[in-house]
């Protein structure tokens, strides 16, 4: 019997020690299933994501634009008197400080519109040159003597015994960036200093809105970041009418032909693009890059029938056809295949034999005296008559010479209102000179460039914004190292523009804007951040539950038998113990 | 504002700004209720996708095509049109009258003109190639027809048909576009402004599903049947042997023949094509994302491309002539780089090509059941008793 005891109890330890060993296997399975399986499993299928400079993007939300330029006002000898020249005022600063409502990721955009206005009397050389005998003249000649940096302007005050001004004519704003005054015998004889400049701050302050910046260009600007506020009817068709800022443009010169059988056009388009146009555009090169092309178009319609009108034994068409003749014009002009740059098309259309002279006839059936029209962010078209050049005996075809400057009159025209110049009417009692031979005056481009750069600055944040949001809410996307300096370089580059802009330095503030504009873009649509990674929760579950499942309940189900058996032990333990 | 209603021609769809300098004239703004201001948008673009492809489904590429006819007729241009087919049917072996589509029985009406511009083609038409148009992150070497450029004032219309189910639309038979990536690729448009207005059309089975996800502003849809519900296709042609039109499309584009480019017919009266006795399914529309009232949207703010004009009433007065341009001397060792043609079939280079290094993949079911096979056979011969402790 006693063997029989001893036997048994090899037995049970055995089986007992065979237990242990495979309770302890199942122990240290599930130990390494969890202390390494689970963490290798989230690295490995975790997704690169590059550091991105998030505290500043958020920053850069709260967008806070501080505008400034430089007006220096400058005294001519009979304005103010000896005594008063002695108290002149060194400087004085003009602080304008507007809230626009924001859409959702650019909160605030808080604009502080400042102008920094040094007093001064004039020199003998500027005493001189106000002396000229005709405003133009006086002009040129002040440009000679001192250039001003581009964003600043110079207004001179002269007194009203001066004969520059014609009499009905207070202000005179010149082609470069000065603007003369003429203050009245009232508003400064036996007036104090103080009161002379508070009689002129009005009228500096309509110089200003006429040459330099303005809370509405502003506004205007940022058209497309901002509530949507049908106040200014104007502002907004000019915003829908220019093209958007873009790193570059195409403008295509194309003559329509569509009777070459009558006539043979020649055009010098050559020439007339390097004499008219290439002037403007070089004094545009900061905005962006220019590209030109032109072309020649035969046997193309205009698509539109031209009424005969027999008052004026000539065709007209009126402004409701219009509309209608772009479309079918527009499958046949070619485009740059290999640029996404924006296009601009300038049509010359010189009619048929049958339709000749066709004029353009406005609503009130009064012809329109350019016989051109535009249309907003495409480009305009112009109609030239040839009538005059044949009598009836002439022999066909007609070769045509075209006048170059008239036609490259009427596109430069076009040219500007599609660029953005605008423009206004300006105050009663100014006179503005007419843009010199390049087409833009130097104000109107220091004008174009506040907008722009502010447009830029406005685009590039919400890009910067967008894209940070973007890549938070959706975790699944890869962000390449790439991109997260392209990012980078972007903040950067917007956080130099608005410290530029702040000071006043308006040609460097274009440049960092553009900089910013361009690494914002290239990073929103880098083609590697599409996000095809779109799992819902249950496909989630799909894929990883065959591939785990097999493998974790005998796990599962060894540690639950464990558990279950030390909770019997247990009770056999206490059991025992009563 | 007497003065505006005098002015205003009864059809006069566009807006006219009278600027002159000289005189004290006012600006006369003049356009029919406010359309200028109310529609915003400058040009028009269009994305006309078809996405399932095989002989019989003939009927979803004459859809297609009808749409695209229709938009061109209507005045937008082919540079503006991203136009996806998915296979080709005109020039398929089965279509016993090649270079055809049709889209009325007997043959009536060949969709397939002579200018058709098919900008992604065959297995092109992917869902990854699809978002990436309308996000715009094309690879750079992408060609300009390829690509939406369109800005942010641009009205797109987009259309889609295939086959699709609830909350998923099927491309190329293995694939499928779900209605969440819809609509984020939508918001991100949005947040680019990439549009003004989207008129998104969706002709498939459930097609209402497809529109229920989008929480971008400014987007109107409409679909061809609700959730539930099939789309049918309308009518077969004996000769050709495949229904060559669905329904919805077929009354939208009977709808759309009576538009021309001036007309003033409105979004409600397209809500209204097709209904239930016609149908059999019941289109659905959605326009609570949209901003403006359907009654004043006028269906050719998205179908056709009216431009709006303005008179140019300035001219720059140019004084100088013409500069002669320098006639370069022609030298007689002028450079001139020789171009030729790269070797088309680098013989050399394919029979010493090594064989591409293709990446790892872990193994998949086959291998794993396998394995699961032996390891069961291993235990069962050498013990089944290891197993027992575990089961």
């Amino acid at each position: 019997m006693q063997h029989d005891r001893h036997r048994c109890k090899c037995v049970t330890q055995s089986v007992v020690t065979s237990l242990d060993i495979s309770r302890l296997a199942a122990l240290s399975i599930a130990a390494v299933v969890i202390i390494v399986g689970v963490p290798l499993w989230w690295r490995t299928t975790e997704t690169y994501r590059a550091w991105l400079p998030v505290s500043q993007i958020k920053d850069l939300a709260k967008l806070q634009l501080h505008l400034s330029a430089d007006v220096e006002v400058v005294f001519a000898r009979g304005t103010v008197t000896p005594e008063q020249q002695k108290k002149v005022p060194l400087t004085q600063t003009q602080d304008e400080e507007h809230a626009v409502d924001g859409d959702l990721l650019v909160q605030f955009i808080i604009l502080r519109l400042q102008n920094m206005k040094p007093y001064r009397t004039a020199t003998i050389m500027e005493e001189d040159a106000l002396k000229k005998p005709t405003a133009a003249e006086a002009d040129l000649s002040l440009h000679m003597l001192s250039e001003s940096p581009c964003g600043s302007l110079v207004v001179y005050v002269i007194p009203e015994s001066s004969s520059l001004l014609p009499e009905d004519v207070n202000v005179y704003i010149g082609q470069r960036r000065t603007a003369l005054v003429r203050i009245s015998a009232q508003m400064r004889v036996g007036k104090t200093l103080e009161q002379l400049l508070a009689q002129l701050e009005p009228r500096i302050k309509q110089v200003l809105q006429v040459m330099s910046f303005s809370h509405t260009d502003i506004t205007v600007a940022l058209s497309d970041r901002v509530r949507f506020r049908p106040g200014n009817k104007e502002s907004i068709a000019d915003s829908m009418r220019a093209f958007k800022s873009s790193p570059g443009y195409e403008i295509t010169f194309s003559l329509l032909n569509p009777d070459p059988k009558s006539h043979q056009l020649h055009w010098d388009i050559e020439g007339a693009v390097q004499t008219y146009i290439q002037p403007l555009l070089t004094k545009l090169s900061p905005l962006a890059n220019f590209s030109i092309d032109s072309q020649t178009l035969y046997y193309t319609m205009l698509g539109v029938t031209p009424r005969f009108d027999s008052s004026l034994e000539a065709y007209t068409l009126n402004a409701d056809s219009l509309a209608h003749v772009i479309n079918p014009v527009e499958a046949r002009l070619g485009s740059n295949a290999a640029s996404s740059n924006p296009v601009l098309n300038f049509l010359l259309y010189v009619p048929d034999i049958r339709h000749s002279p066709l004029y353009i006839h406005d609503h009130r059936k009064q012809e329109v005296p350019s016989n051109a029209f535009h249309s907003p962010r495409w480009g305009g078209i112009m109609v030239y008559n040839v009538n005059g050049f044949y009598g009836s005996e002439t022999e066909f075809p007609v070769h045509v010479n075209i006048n170059m400057a008239k036609v490259m009159g009427v596109f430069l025209a076009q040219l500007r209102l599609l660029l953005g110049v605008q423009s206004l009417s300006p105050p009663p009692g100014f006179l503005v000179a007419p843009c010199g031979s390049t087409g833009l005056a130097d104000w109107e481009l220091d004008r174009l460039m506040w907008s722009r750069s502010v447009e830029n600055i406005a685009t590039a944040t919400t890009t910067i914004t967008s894209l940070a949001q973007l890549l938070d809410q959706i975790g699944n996307i890869v962000i390449n190292d790439n991109i997260a300096q392209q990012v980078s370089s972007a903040v950067t580059s917007l956080q130099l523009a608005m410290a530029e802009l702040e000071v006043g330095n308006l040609g460097f503030a274009l440049q960092y804007s553009k900089e910013a504009i361009l690494a914002s873009e290239k990073a929103f649509f880098d083609p590697s951040l599409l996000h095809l990674l779109y799992f819902p929760d249950d496909q989630k579950f799909a894929i990883y539950i065959p591939l785990f499942l097999p493998m974790c309940v005998p796990i599962l189900l060894s540690m639950l038998k464990i558990v279950s058996e030390v909770r019997q032990r247990r009770r056999e333990k206490q059991a025992k113990k009563e | 504002a007497e003065w505006i209603h005098r002015f205003s021609l009864p059809t006069c769809p566009l807006l006219a700004v009278l600027h002159n300098e000289n005189t004290n004239f006012i600006r006369i703004i003049v356009s029919i209720a406010g359309q200028f201001f109310s529609s915003g948008h400058t040009n028009n673009w269009a994305v006309l996708v078809c996405t399932s492809r095989f002989w019989f489904n003939y009927r979803h590429v004459a859809n297609t095509l009808s749409v695209y006819r229709s938009v061109k007729r209507l005045g937008i241009p082919d540079s503006h049109i991203v136009l996806m087919l998915a296979d080709d049917m005109a020039c398929n072996h089965r279509n016993p009258k090649p270079a055809t589509v049709f889209s009325h029985k007997n043959m009536e009406l060949n969709v397939y003109g002579d200018d058709v511009e098919v900008d992604y083609r065959g297995y092109e038409v992917t869902v990854e190639n699809f978002l990436r148009v309308l996000t715009g992150r094309l690879p750079p070497s992408t060609p300009r027809s390829k690509r939406l450029l369109s800005d942010d004032r641009s009205n797109i219309l987009i259309y889609l048909t295939g086959h699709g189910g609830n909350g998923f639309l099927k491309f190329q038979d293995s694939e499928e576009i779900s209605n969440v990536e819809l609509a984020d690729a939508f918001e991100q448009m949005w947040q680019k402004r990439r549009y003004n207005e989207l008129l998104f059309i969706i002709d498939t089975c459930q097609g209402a599903s497809m529109y229920e996800r989008f929480y971008s502003p400014n987007i109107m849809a409409l679909a061809s049947s609700q959730v539930g519900e099939d789309s049918l296709s309308h009518q077969p042609d004996l000769a050709i042997g495949v229904h060559l039109m669905d329904r919805y499309t077929f009354y939208m584009l009977e709808f759309l023949e009576d538009i021309h480019p001036a007309s003033k017919t409105n979004m409600n009266d397209l809500f209204k094509v097709c209904p239930k006795s016609q149908c059999v399914s019941t289109p659905g529309h959605r326009t609570d994302l949209f901003l403006r009232d359907p009654g004043s949207v006028l269906i050719t703010d998205f179908f056709g491309s009216v431009r709006k004009v303005e008179l140019t009433m300035d001219a720059i007065n140019l004084t100088d002539p013409i500069k002669q341009m320098e006639e370069n001397p022609v030298n007689g060792e002028e450079q001139k780089e020789v171009y030729s043609y790269a070797d088309q079939l680098p013989v050399s280079e394919i029979i010493h090509q090594k064989p591409k290094q293709k990446d790892w993949h872990p193994p998949d079911g086959f291998i794993l059941g396998l394995w699961t096979l032996i390891l069961l056979v291993f235990f069962k011969t050498y013990g089944i008793k290891h197993l027992k402790h575990i089961f």
